[in-house]
């Protein structure tokens, strides 16, 4: 207990300088480490190469930011699929002789009645033909199916057909996925620094930009669906002043974004899409003679250029519409036809609505709605101003227990706030060198432990205190009873203590982590510091004075 | 550095806290007590995080007044608004929190409500006060709030029965038994104090309770410690005196340990800034209860539970 050996000795020196070494980074700003040399590379001014360079990363409400949770809207992805699943149905049960009466989706379910109830065994073996192995969403197959196929005994001729929970799961999976993909393009489109754009839960999405305090830009650009399609204008048909005429089927009416004084406000166009944003591949913005102000310039694929094509061909004369996001936001007359594949959208942008829609075209369309669900946003000036206050806090708390200790103890207070200091720069080398995230609740948890970490030496030097009251005892074989007969109950309360901390971090929300993270990471440094630094102090002391009695 | 004022302090001092335990426990009981009743009646001050809706952070020129706020946000139609002070600013500058309640609508509906009470709200301020700074808003919908009720909760469950199988496991059921009672007492005095004061319940306040737990799990453990140590010791010893003893043993550590960590929580009370007011009161205050409570509940129920001492197995040293 008392006796430190060579290697010992050495793995503590060593412990120590991996704290100090990515401590030091956070305390000398980046200008006086680093510089650019001629070539626009980063290089590290003299000692500053041998340490590491990763400084401590702040939270979101320490440097000001935003942190926007986004849901992704499932129940409209499963009404989608539904909706798709219905239309399979239709074509499979009407190839060559048409078996259904009706097709319809019912709740969860797709429900196709047969006109004849002989029919039903020929529609289950035609349908098994769309039940397949879920495809995972990490490449590869599953061993369940995709659908659930249903001939109830009660209802002769019907078919019940149901997506099963595994296909949706990979939908979901998917779904996420692809969105998380979309907003990452958009935020790099938007010129945003370092975000981070991560699934959370089953459905939701966090996006956190640093620096950007308003939110409202991002959800106006990360939330819009921005799904693009190319219709033909419908002839001779009046949508009406509000847009509620009745159409024939296979015309849908849209409102005019932005209406121009005096010009319609709806206009009814053909249900089928003729083109989509998928057969887009890059839109900027450029100007055109015809318009006043920047206009957003695409260019088609090969396939989107032929199709573009025909149609300009065949209906000169007519007008075409573009539609995003159930809105026309153009619907120009056919002069010539378009043989380019490129063209432009033009009327009453500004540059930076225009850039706007170039990010959102380019970006792709999300695959399902997104709705902020959770927004946290911090200015600059409050996280500089929490920073500021959690640093005068830390060191106050600070000074006012070493005060406290060196009062109390001594001798032996000086070694307990050595101890605390070692522990402070291990907690902060840790967080850097592990990358892990400093919160306001954070700065809370460090001087929690800075208060608490003291508990560690009292509980030792008070036994030191007590076993030296004995008769006969010498000093050094006080101090020894007094560090091993203190361990027990130091580790079972700190190990307590970390029991908290853990179900904190596992089970806590986004601010709380951080607190759970320097509680945490306090408790095993402190343990440490407490038991090993403290202890090899007061060793040395004892050693090189060789006291005869103890100053406590 | 001859100066050690422990030294003044008794290494064993003689308290007769056991003789207490019956005005400990009354007194103990009026707390929880007084503390659902107030619960149940006043009922607690939840937080944006718990009950979801709009908060802005603003700080405006001088001549804006608190009125003008409350007058520019319930103008909105967005609910009943409420404008509180919060604090000042590094200028002596005054920010003001600025909340709506949380939007109506089903599903998505509510929360796109909710985004769009929060656009509105952003918007007329910077419109109305052209000075006004925004210095941060968060919006919290119906669906997350829920959660994070649950997940709250979820936490402070589990951490209090992980600790107690620890306890169980390295200890006897006894002591396991007596510390359930004394953090449960700890948090419902917490909660109840959270309801007289009216102060804000939020996120960091279940930090804290959990912290609080922690903290009152640690005290509570080292005089277990010294209890167990101390049957060990005396064989013979009425339960009431090695229990009072096992105390006595340790006040020192228990008063030297909660005011180092009391100096350490008032200076982040006093200059931790607004947003850890609320967290750095609760664990004062926990503190307090949780000292209390390892003195006067968790050791007298080794009283009533007839704790086993019986058992024979050697003193636990931990070597190196």
């Amino acid at each position: 207990m008392m006796h430190f050996g060579r290697w010992k000795l050495i793995s503590i020196l060593a412990v120590i300088l991996f704290g100090v070494m990515y401590t030091v980074p956070n305390l000398v700003p980046e200008a006086q480490r680093y510089t650019v040399n001629a070539q626009g590379e980063r290089e590290a001014i003299s000692i500053w190469q041998y340490i590491p360079s990763r400084t401590i990363n702040l939270g979101l409400d320490l440097q000001g930011g935003s942190h926007i949770v986004f849901e992704v809207d499932m129940d409209e992805v499963r009404e989608q699929q539904l909706e798709n699943l219905a239309a399979d149905v239709r074509q499979t049960l009407g190839e060559g002789r048409r078996l259904h009466r009706s097709v319809a989706v019912v709740g969860d379910e797709v429900v196709a009645l047969m006109v004849r109830t002989e029919d039903r065994d020929e529609a289950m073996e035609r349908l098994q033909d769309l039940v397949q192995p879920v495809e995972l969403a990490g490449g590869g197959v599953s061993l369940e199916q995709n659908l659930q196929l249903e001939a109830p005994e009660g209802e002769p001729n019907a078919v019940r057909l149901s997506i099963t929970q595994a296909q949706f799961n990979s939908i979901r999976v998917r779904t996420v996925q692809q969105s998380i993909e979309v907003i990452r393009r958009r935020l790099d489109g938007m010129g945003t620094v370092d975000p981070t754009v991560a699934r959370q839960g089953d459905s939701r999405v966090l996006v956190q930009v640093p620096g950007a305090d308003d939110p409202q830009a991002i959800i106006d650009v990360v939330g819009a669906q921005a799904t693009m399609s190319f219709h033909m204008v419908a002839e001779n048909i009046d949508p009406g002043p509000s847009g509620q005429a009745r159409v024939p089927p296979g015309v849908t009416v849209y409102p005019v974004a932005d209406p121009e004084a005096g010009s319609p406000l709806f206009v009814a166009v053909e249900s089928r899409a003729r083109l989509t944003g998928d057969n887009l591949t890059q839109a900027y913005v450029t100007t055109h003679p015809s318009y006043v102000g920047p206009v957003v310039g695409f260019r088609l694929d090969t396939q989107g250029s032929i199709i573009f094509g025909e149609l300009t061909r065949e209906n000169r004369g007519r007008s075409f519409a573009i539609i995003l996001d159930d809105e026309v936001i153009t619907y120009p007359r056919i002069n010539d036809p378009i043989m380019s594949g490129s063209g432009v959208i033009g009327g009453g942008y500004t540059y930076e609505t225009a850039s706007e829609l170039v990010i959102l075209l380019n970006a792709g369309a999300l695959p399902a709605t997104l709705t902020p669900v959770e927004q946290r946003v911090v200015s600059g000036s409050l996280g500089q101003d929490q920073i500021e206050s959690g640093k005068m806090a830390v060191m106050i708390g600070f000074a006012l227990v070493i005060i406290f200790m060196l009062a109390m103890y001594g001798i032996f207070g000086v070694f307990s706030t050595v101890a605390l200091l070692v522990n402070v720069i291990l907690i902060l080398g840790a967080l850097s060198g592990l990358g892990m995230t400093l919160t306001l609740p954070g700065i809370a948890g460090i001087i929690l432990t800075i208060g608490m970490a003291v508990d560690a030496n009292v509980l030792i030097y008070e036994r030191i205190r007590e076993e030296g009251r004995r008769p006969k005892i010498k000093p050094i074989q006080a101090v020894q009873k007094g560090y091993e007969m203190a361990l027990a109950a130091i580790l079972d309360a700190n190990i307590t203590t970390f029991i908290a901390a853990a179900v904190l971090y596992m089970l806590g929300a986004g601010p709380v982590r951080g607190f759970a993270v320097t509680l945490g990471v306090g408790i095993l440094t402190s343990v440490f510091t407490a038991f090993v630094v403290s202890r090899l102090l007061a060793v040395l002391w004892l050693r090189g004075f060789k006291p005869t009695k103890l100053p406590l | 550095m001859s100066l050690a004022l422990a030294k003044f302090l008794p290494v064993s001092a003689n308290v007769p806290f056991l003789r207490w335990r019956f005005i400990a426990l009354a007194i103990s009981g009026l707390f929880i007590v007084f503390s659902m009743i107030e619960f149940a009646t006043v009922g607690i001050n939840f937080g944006i995080d718990f009950r979801g809706g709009i908060q802005t952070e603003v700080i405006a020129s001088e001549e804006t007044s608190i009125e003008d706020l409350r007058t520019l946000a319930n103008s909105l139609d967005r609910g009943e608004a409420r404008v509180q002070g919060a604090g000042t600013d590094e200028d002596g500058r005054t920010s003001y929190l600025i909340s709506l309640p949380l939007q109506e609508g089903e599903g998505m509906e509510g929360e796109q409500a909710q985004n769009d009470a929060s656009r509105q709200l952003r918007t007329a301020l910077t419109e109305t006060f052209p000075n006004i700074e925004l210095r941060g808003t968060t919006v919290i919908g119906g669906a997350v709030s829920g959660e994070l009720v649950v997940a709250g909760f979820t936490a402070i469950g589990v951490a209090l029965l992980l600790m107690l199988i620890y306890i169980w496991f390295r200890f006897e059921w006894q002591y396991s038994l007596g510390a359930i009672v004394a953090l449960t007492h700890d948090v419902i005095a917490t909660v109840g104090m959270f309801s007289v004061t009216q102060m804000t319940f939020d996120l960091a306040t279940v930090a804290a309770i959990l912290t609080i737990v922690g903290y009152s799990m640690n005290d509570t453990v080292v005089v277990y410690d010294r209890i167990r140590e101390n049957l060990r010791k005396y064989k013979v010893k009425p339960l009431d005196e090695v229990l009072n003893l096992s105390i006595n043993d340790t006040l020192s550590r228990t008063i030297l340990t909660s005011a180092t960590t009391l100096v350490a929580l008032l200076s982040l009370y006093l200059i931790g800034g607004e947003a850890l007011k609320g967290f750095s009161f609760a664990m004062i205050w926990g503190v307090l209860i949780g000292t209390f409570s390892s003195i006067f509940v968790a050791s007298p129920i080794l009283m009533f539970t007839k704790v086993n001492r019986s058992s024979d197995d050697e003193i636990e040293t931990v070597k190196f």
